[in-house]
Parts: structure tokens; sequence; C-alpha cells
């Protein structure tokens, strides 16, 4: 066994896992709204808005989210001058944000219609009912999906790898090809995966309970 | 108050609603009674919108409740209705479900509004609710709730669509004897349902319809002893009998 490789690269392991956090963190940060606001185009009553949403959910969920970080970096990313880093997170937020809008949309058409009937018929507008009366309810239904999504979202961003952004996986496999040693540094990876995840899934637990409280 | 002029609607091939002629003067109660598929339920929607309509036009006060020009929230904010399944938001509890419309709609400052809800809430005899969430009570209190949150706007009419159908027995009379008490008060309302007793005590006319058409519109006198239509006297004889 070769366990010292973790502590004599803990350095770059530790390096490799934090930028895999940032990325992560910001392809969340920023697929919420705009899976959010897709999931609202998908359930509005103007069907060329809602074939739009449609259009861009089926598209994205029916591409590789390999080949979506591979276009955008050799493709939008060589336009727009966008390296390798906002090319990872722009895959992963788009990427993420089709997913993040099926689950809102399931959240809204789950609250049942006579909730936006009474509100509009007090005299509220369509946003005001989404606001104050459909939304506190979908995210309650929604809560445990979304945990699901940012979890596969976090496993998702080892494929950033392959654009060439030095996440945690590409550190080490970096350094199974320098060490060969395999066994000890991807069961580390591993764990240091696991970690992440569980934790976001503990917070959002705890999210669940407040959320349960005020029915 | 109330104005249908030649209303039609379908669905799809449909047609529920077959050019309804009906006039509700200022402070009059009007029931809408008939067999079930009659458009009752729908009739009582296209009041406030929340069915559109294909020919005709209603207006409440002289304005049009289907012109694409009304301003419909400012007009759904004078109409109180009533749901047949309350329809409270199960998030808030009984006093913010009634205050979030005047808070949203009327811009009427929280305190005020909720302090007017527990008014509202206790002449309703919910006094010891407020802090309930409508999952905690029942189908009569919720009913009761939802009466409250429609008149927390002072509306100027109120629409109550089979405000006791999905109620057990024993809780009807307390959400009719409400619906009494605003009658008493001078509201003008129309009230679909199946409370023949009640339809009888306190309206002023009895709306009778059947297959999409107003078929005798008469005082509850007239309509329960005498009524004119074939259709009328079958179906008094079939709800009356037991």
């Amino acid at each position: 066994m070769h366990w010292n490789v973790i502590p004599e690269n803990i350095d770059l392991l530790l390096e490799g896992t934090w930028l895999t956090i940032e990325i992560s963190a910001l392809a969340l940060l920023f697929s919420i709204p705009i899976g959010v606001f897709i999931g609202l185009c998908r359930v509005a009553r103007n069907r060329v808005i809602a074939n739009l949403a449609i259009g861009y959910i089926e598209f994205i969920r029916g591409v590789p989210l390999l080949v979506i970080l591979l276009w955008i970096y050799f493709v939008l990313g060589r336009f727009l001058k966008l390296g390798s880093y906002w090319s990872a997170i722009l895959g992963l937020s788009l990427f993420s944000a089709a997913f993040i809008a099926e689950i809102v949309r399931a959240g809204i058409q789950s609250v049942p219609r006579g909730q936006m009937e009474a509100a509009r018929s007090s005299g509220m507008t369509y946003a005001q009912a989404m606001r104050f009366i459909i939304f506190p309810q979908a995210i309650r239904k929604v809560l445990p999906p979304m945990a699901s999504q940012f979890i596969i979202l976090i496993k998702d961003s080892s494929l950033v790898s392959v654009i060439s952004v030095v996440d945690l996986t590409l550190v080490a496999k970096n350094l199974v090809a320098t060490s060969f040693v395999a066994l000890e540094i991807w069961t580390f990876v591993a764990l240091l995966y696991f970690c992440l995840t569980f934790s976001l899934s503990q917070l959002i637990g705890l999210l669940e309970r407040k959320y349960k409280v005020l029915e | 108050m109330i104005q249908v002029n030649q209303v039609s609607k379908s669905f799809g091939h449909q047609q529920v609603l077959k050019a309804i002629n009906l006039t509700v003067p200022k402070s009059h109660v009007y029931a809408i009674i008939g067999p079930s598929g009659a458009g009752k339920s729908t009739l009582i929607r296209t009041m406030n919108a929340l069915e559109s309509i294909q020919a005709g036009e209603i207006l409440i006060d002289g304005i049009s409740v289907h012109d694409k020009k009304t301003d419909i929230n400012k007009l759904r904010a004078d109409v109180g209705f009533v749901f047949q399944s309350f329809n409270l938001y199960p998030h808030l509890t009984t006093v913010e479900n009634v205050a979030i419309a005047p808070i949203q709609v009327k811009k009427v400052p929280k305190k005020e509004a909720e302090e007017k809800a527990r008014e509202l809430l206790s002449s309703l005899g919910l006094g010891e609710k407020f802090a309930s969430y409508p999952g905690q009570l029942s189908g009569g209190q919720q009913q009761r709730v939802a009466i409250a949150r429609a008149l927390a706007m002072d509306p100027k009419l109120m629409l109550f669509d089979e405000p006791t159908s999905a109620l057990d027995p024993e809780m009807i009379k307390e959400v009719l004897d409400a619906i009494r008490k605003l009658a008493a008060s001078g509201m003008t309302m129309v009230v679909v349902t199946h409370e023949m007793g009640f339809a009888r005590e306190i309206c002023d006319q009895i709306v009778f319809m059947a297959d999409g058409k107003i078929v005798e519109v008469a005082p509850p006198e007239q309509f329960f002893s005498n009524p004119q239509s074939e259709r009328a006297k079958d179906f008094l004889a079939k709800v009356l009998q037991h």
C-alpha cells in the first residue's frame, strides 16, 4: 500500500477539491434562477413561450453533458473567449437548469388548481398568486428532488476535467499518471466526493425539516 | 348589479351554457338550483371570469367582466367568491389567509389587515382559531374562514359555488348560518346550492337551470309550490321526496 501518496500530495488534492466546490457552487447559483425561469415559462399559458421552454428542456436532456461541455469549450467558448473555467460553469449551469426547470414545473403543477383560482378570484395578479400562494407550497414538494439534482451536479462536475479544468478528478488523474498509485488515490477521491455530496444532502435535510414545521 | 346577457359557453363540442340571460338587482339573493350538469357552477364561475365565455356579455355594476380592456383584478377585488372545496391556503394561518389579499391587492397595512381579519373570524365564530392552519380545522370551520377571506375585501357582491356540498351534514348549518347573516345585512349574493330549504328561506329568487339553460326564474314560494316547467316539476319531485 502506498497511502503516503495522499499526505504527500494533499495540497494538490485540496486545491482540486476546492475548484470542484467552486465550480459546482457557481453552477448551482446560476442554474437555479435559469431553471426557475424556464420552469415558469414551461407552465406559461402562452403556447410559444411554453414550447420554447419545452424545446430547451428536451434538447438539453437529450444531449450528453460531456458533449455539451466540449461544444461550449471548443465552439461557443472560442467564439466568446470564455476559457475552460467559465465554459465549465456555463455548461454545467445550462445542463442543470433544464432538470431544475422540470422539477419546478412538477412542483407548481402539484399545487391544486383551486389555489390559483382562489388567489386570482381575490384580485391578485398572476405574479402575486405565484409568489405568495403557489411558490411557497411548491417549494416544500421540490426540495427532495432538488437535493438529488444538486448532488448530481457535484458529481457531474467531474466531467469538466475533459476541458482541462484542474478539478479534483483531473488532479487525481494526473497524480495517478505520475505516481502509478491508482487504488489509494481513487479511493481517497471517491471519499472526498462523498463528503461533499453528503454534507449537501444533510444541509437540504435541515431545510426540509424547517419547511415541514410550518405546515 | 349583475347582468348576464345572452351568455354561451362550450367545452369542446359540448355547449354548457346556452344563451343565458339573468339580472340580479342590488341587495338581492339569488339561488341557482338544478340537476348536476346543468351548468350552474360554470355560470357562477363566468361571473368573475374564472371561466371564459364564447358569446354574450356579463356586466357587474355596468363593467363588462370579459372585456379584454377591463382590469379584471380590480373587478375581482370587489367580488367575493366561495368555493365548494374551500381552497384555503394550507401554508398560511387563518388570519393570514384572510389578510393576504387586502395586504397584497389593496395595500392595506399588515397590522390593520390582520386586526380586521381577527374581527371577521370572530364574528364567524372562529375567535379561537387565529393561529390554526387550514389542515387543523373541520370542513365547516374551513368554509367559514373562506367566507371571512372573501369578506375581507369588502366585496359589493358575493358568489357561492355549492358552499356546503363538500361538508359533513352536521357542519352544513354553521356555514348556512353565516350566509344567512350576510343576506340579512343586505349583501348581494348568488348561491349555487342543493340546499332547498335554505334556498327557499333566504332567497329572493330561485333560478332553475337544466341542460345549460335557465328554465325558470321565480320567487321561492311560487317556485316550490307551483313550478311552471315540466323540468322543474320533475326535479322537485326527485329532490323533495326524501
